[in-house]
């Protein structure tokens, strides 16, 4: 390594070995000096004089960078050639909306004020391109993932995940019946510019049940006069495939802009480090594209997203009965394995999520916005199982979604205040197709949701900013629903829900269950700045969820999990309590952040299992929705370290407490302690050269309550009695990844990245505990992934 | 512009087409249910047992209900000439997947796990490819008296090479349960 960078001193040092000064002055358009102006050229940064001039030295000789900024005014950004001392003279043009964008940049990037809000920057978007949104989130301290195999992955906040952690896309809430956990959020990962997730449910313009938190994408915005794109080429080696895509996007500060990105992705079976996991392929074929026209005080734009997903179901995973349940724990090897293949077989799912929106942006004064916005989103989900006649290609589950939301926002400015408020209106429509020849778990039905909300914020001073915020919910959600008699009964809905019967067909009840959810939901908190770079930020928030259509009517064989899922029409509505404080300090070289939290929940649904149900293919386990008084604590913990201007190290910590207050026991599928840390070293001089390592250390879960159950399998032809442990946690793991990339610039504006990635250097075998098909098969393991980036 | 106006005619048209379609509020025709499964079996003087269970509730809350309620009576000493029939009775009338079974037998294999002390199962049928399919077999008791089970399952898309699946063997069948019932067998010493 040291050999390595003394060549690379020495060939930088010939052919640098002649340095330049340049100097100039800076004005405004009347060529009235402007004092205080950045300059930027190469690595140099200066600031004007009053009389707006400024002098750089020791300048290399070559092609720089030069770059002139000033609040209000429309920078230079632009590329010239050192070969001599030189004079350079601008005059800056006023620059009237990027006044305005600032100004409301920063009402509209403060989601929450009394919150930390953690940020996913577009190069670490990029490194899991050919991943998920899930992989790319598990970067915060604080989120893990729930999987079902290695491809569906959600993301979970502080312990609680799904209809809890609202995902909202360019301000569109995705309605993509994600309320299931083998249901992955429908999105390109590849066309977000930033992601931002903030935990809790401080956020009130973009709901109130946002429980756990909530995951804001936003996608690249220009704003100034450009046009330029990128291309994203990957490579893995588990699975075999890769994907490639693309983007390209014109900005303009005033007039049109716009922008397009297309994804392909293509991946056969992962492997774990002793066998092929069968069946596990994916495909993806996404674009999306949007434009906007930029008037001086109003904006219009439009913007189209479909997203098209194949995702294959490991073999393995799909169980008869529980005899193949308790097969499957008990070998811990999975019962099919075989070559590997690029094919994708029943068990799969097909998912097409179209997501159109229009929004007009109006300045109303200097310090007043008005935002108007309609989407629409259809969402198609399509699971194919292996049929008993396997000529019958038809899918066993096709359910359309289509959702319809208009929303209204303001924002005014005032002294010390910052008032937001605003309106949304929904209507959505599940088509649940009757022609799939099997039971739906999840039925048709309708919903209309009505809210409006105002967040006030208060900077007391400097250093303090004091923030509050209410919001009104109105719900109602009426299903249509064929009931099998048998269990109707079995959930004794006989007495009490006799009203929402309205027909008959031999051994089911057709019934129409409607219900209407009033709630109200606040915040309150507060940030604070301390001298030496100490910062406080304190929230108590009051979040209300109501629940999901699969906690209310699933009812029956869940085929692609082999397992009996029961819905419960009784269920409250969920009500959380979360206070949370963040302590952040900065040194100079370091800083370390303290997120220790606290969630009360009432009336927490949870997925229990309960025992079995016996059917004429055999026993199958029952898990059942209930609803149970919750408490999560927990804390999440941030140090960075600049150790030199080569070396960093970063680490994050979680860890996560839920009990079941009902009964005094802890909560299921909570996620176990988590350490990451990473180490990167980084050298700009040598083709912006990065590497990391990273080691991830997750715990072994240890509180877990025991739900296993007893049923009878046949042994040796006899019948046996046995348990099924469908409770414990497997062991800990430890991982390391290793990433390197190095950039090459071609010219002006074009340049290549290329970048390795392994993950799981050490090809450990090991199983999750917030994995689905944990009792099935190993997870991946190593996987070495060839990324070529090439901006243009 | 034209790129907008293409996009707001793809927006709007998408809106109406998709909008439009009604709910069909119809109930499923279940198409994969197995109610019944009912094996026969006779001695060579014509007497025959005959073993069901029925689900009519499909993957209801409702167990299958077996008959006869006390288990299949067979004596001692016996072969017995067995078959077995699936059956869909939601249907009127019934649905005869023993036939879809049979059609698509190098699919499908029925296993019969009988109380080791109390009889062996052989089978009787082949399928294309000269592999057992277990829908006829013949059922031999043995000397003994006692109580035990019969367990019938039927596997779709099973390995019929893998080692002693031909012979009856289950342990390396795979492939997924599509039925599965355990009849309780008495044998009788007459």
């Amino acid at each position: 390594m040291r050999t390595i960078q003394l060549l690379f001193f020495f060939l930088f040092s010939i052919v640098c070995w002649s340095q330049y000064s340049i100097d100039g002055t800076i004005t405004d358009e009347n060529g009235l000096p402007l004092k205080g102006a950045h300059v930027h050229i190469a690595s140099k940064i200066t600031s004007t004089l009053p009389n707006g001039a400024f002098l750089l030295e020791k300048i290399p000789a070559g092609k720089q960078r030069l770059y002139i900024s000033f609040i209000g005014y429309q920078p230079i950004d632009t590329i010239f050639i050192v070969n001599q001392s030189l004079t350079l003279n601008y005059q800056l043009k006023l620059d009237i909306t990027k006044l305005n964008e600032v100004a409301l940049t920063q009402l509209k990037k403060t989601n929450s004020a009394s919150v930390i809000e953690e940020q996913i920057t577009a190069k670490t978007i990029e490194q899991y391109s050919n991943q998920t949104l899930g992989d790319a989130l598990k970067e915060v301290a604080g989120v893990s993932i729930l999987k079902t195999g290695s491809t569906i992955v959600k993301p979970v906040i502080n312990g609680l995940h799904s209809s809890r952690i609202p995902i909202i896309n360019n301000n569109v809430r995705l309605e993509d019946q994600q309320w299931g956990t083998e249901h992955a959020p429908n999105f390109d990962v590849n066309s977000a510019g930033k992601i931002t997730v903030i935990k809790g449910a401080s956020a009130l313009q973009y709901g109130g049940d946002a429980i756990g938190g909530l995951v804001l994408i936003e996608s690249e915005m220009v704003k100034k006069d450009t046009l330029f794109g990128k291309t994203i080429a990957n490579f893995s080696s588990n699975g075999r495939g890769g994907s490639i895509s693309s983007s390209i996007h014109k900005g303009n500060r005033l007039g049109w802009s716009w922008n397009i990105i297309g994804t392909l992705k293509y991946l056969g079976d992962r492997e774990t480090p002793d066998y092929i996991l069968s069946n596990t392929g994916n495909r993806e074929q996404n674009f999306s594209g949007s434009t906007q026209y930029n008037a001086e005080n109003y904006s219009i734009g439009g913007m189209y997203s479909f997203y098209n997903a194949q995702i294959g179901i490991l073999q393995a995973a799909h169980i008869g009965n529980v005899t193949d349940l308790y097969n499957a724990i008990t070998n811990q090897e999975p019962f099919v394995v075989e070559p590997f293949n690029y094919r994708i077989n029943s068990p799969k799912q097909e998912v097409q999520h179209h997501l159109a929106k229009l929004n007009f942006k109006k300045w109303l004064s200097d310090d007043a916005v008005l935002d108007l916005q309609y989407a629409f989103q259809f969402n198609n989900r399509l699971e194919y199982d292996v049929r008993r006649n396997s000529e019958n290609k038809k899918a066993s589950l096709d359910l359309q979604l289509t959702t319809h939301t208009l929303l209204v926002d303001y924002k005014k400015t005032f002294d010390h205040w910052q008032l937001k408020a605003g309106a949304n209106l929904g209507y959505q429509n599940n088509f649940a197709n009757p022609q799939t020849g099997v039971r739906p778990l999840i039925p048709s039905y309708q919903k209309i949701d009505l809210g409006t909300y105002a967040i006030g914020t208060y900077n007391i001073d400097n250093s303090m900013v004091l923030e509050g915020g209410l919001r009104y919910d109105f719900s109602s959600i009426e299903a249509t629903k064929y009931y099998l008699k048998s269990r109707w009964e079995e959930r004794g809905y006989d007495n009490e829900f006799s009203n929402f019967i309205v027909g008959e067909e031999g051994n089911q009840w057709l019934t129409k269950p409607k219900f209407d959810y009033h709630n109200l939901t606040g915040n309150l908190g507060f940030r604070k700045q301390f001298h030496h770079e100490l910062e406080w930020f304190s929230n108590m928030s009051l979040a209300s969820r109501n629940p999901n259509p699969s906690e209310l009517f699933s009812d029956g064989l869940h085929h692609s999990t082999g397992q009996v899922e029961l819905g419960d029409l009784r269920l409250q509505r969920e009500q959380s309590f979360k206070f949370s404080n963040t302590l952040k300090k900065e040194w100079k070289k370091t800083n370390l952040s303290f997120t220790p939290f606290i969630n009360r929940i009432a009336n927490f649904i949870y997925l229990q299992p309960i025992g079995f149900e016996t059917t004429i293919r055999g026993a199958f386990p029952v898990w059942e929705f209930k609803q149970t008084e919750a408490l999560l604590t927990g804390i999440d913990v941030n140090f960075n370290w600049d150790v030199t201007q080569a070396f960093s190290y970063k680490t994050n910590f979680a860890y996560v407490n839920g009990e079941n207050l009902t009964e005094n026991k802890p909560l299921i599928d909570m996620p176990p302690v988590t350490w990451n840390q990473k180490l990167v070293y980084s050298n700009p001089k040598w083709y912006d050269f990065t590497a990391s390592l990273q080691s991830e250390l997750v715990f072994r879960q240890t509180r877990f309550p025991n739900y296993n159950f007893e049923t009878n399998i046949v042994v040796n032809n006899e019948l046996e009695p046995v348990t099924v442990d469908i409770s414990s946690s497997p062991a800990g793991y430890h991982l390391l990844h290793l990433y390197g990339e190095m950039t090459f610039n071609l010219g002006k504006n074009n340049k290549i990245t290329t970048a390795l990635f392994i993950q799981n250097v050490t090809n450990t075998a090991y199983r999750d505990y917030l994995n689905r098909q944990r009792f099935y098969a190993d997870e991946m393991g190593r996987n070495i992934q060839l990324q070529i980036k090439y901006n243009f | 512009m034209k790129t907008n106006l293409k996009f707001l005619a793809l927006f709007l048209s998408s809106t109406l087409a998709l909008t439009s379609c009604s709910n069909d509020d119809s109930a499923v025709n279940e198409e994969e249910v197995i109610t019944t499964v009912r094996v026969t079996l006779e001695d060579a003087s014509g007497n025959t047992i005959v073993l069901q269970s029925q689900d009519l509730d499909g993957d209801g809350p409702n167990a299958p209900i077996l008959t006869p309620i006390g288990g299949g009576i067979l004596s001692a000493n016996t072969t017995y000439t067995g078959n077995i029939e699936f059956l869909n009775e939601l249907e009127s009338p019934a649905e005869d997947i023993t036939i879809e079974v049979e059609e698509e037998g190098d699919e499908h294999q029925v296993f019969y796990q009988l109380t080791s002390t109390l009889g062996t199962v052989t089978y009787t049928d082949t399928d294309v490819n000269g592999r057992p399919i277990g829908i006829t077999f013949t059922l031999t008791t043995g000397s003994a008296s006692g109580t035990g089970n019969l367990t019938v399952t039927l596997r779709h898309e099973p390995n019929k090479t893998a080692s002693g699946v031909a012979s009856g063997d289950i342990t390396n069948a795979g492939g997924s349960t599509d039925a599965e019932v355990s009849f309780p067998i008495q044998v009788n010493v007459i």
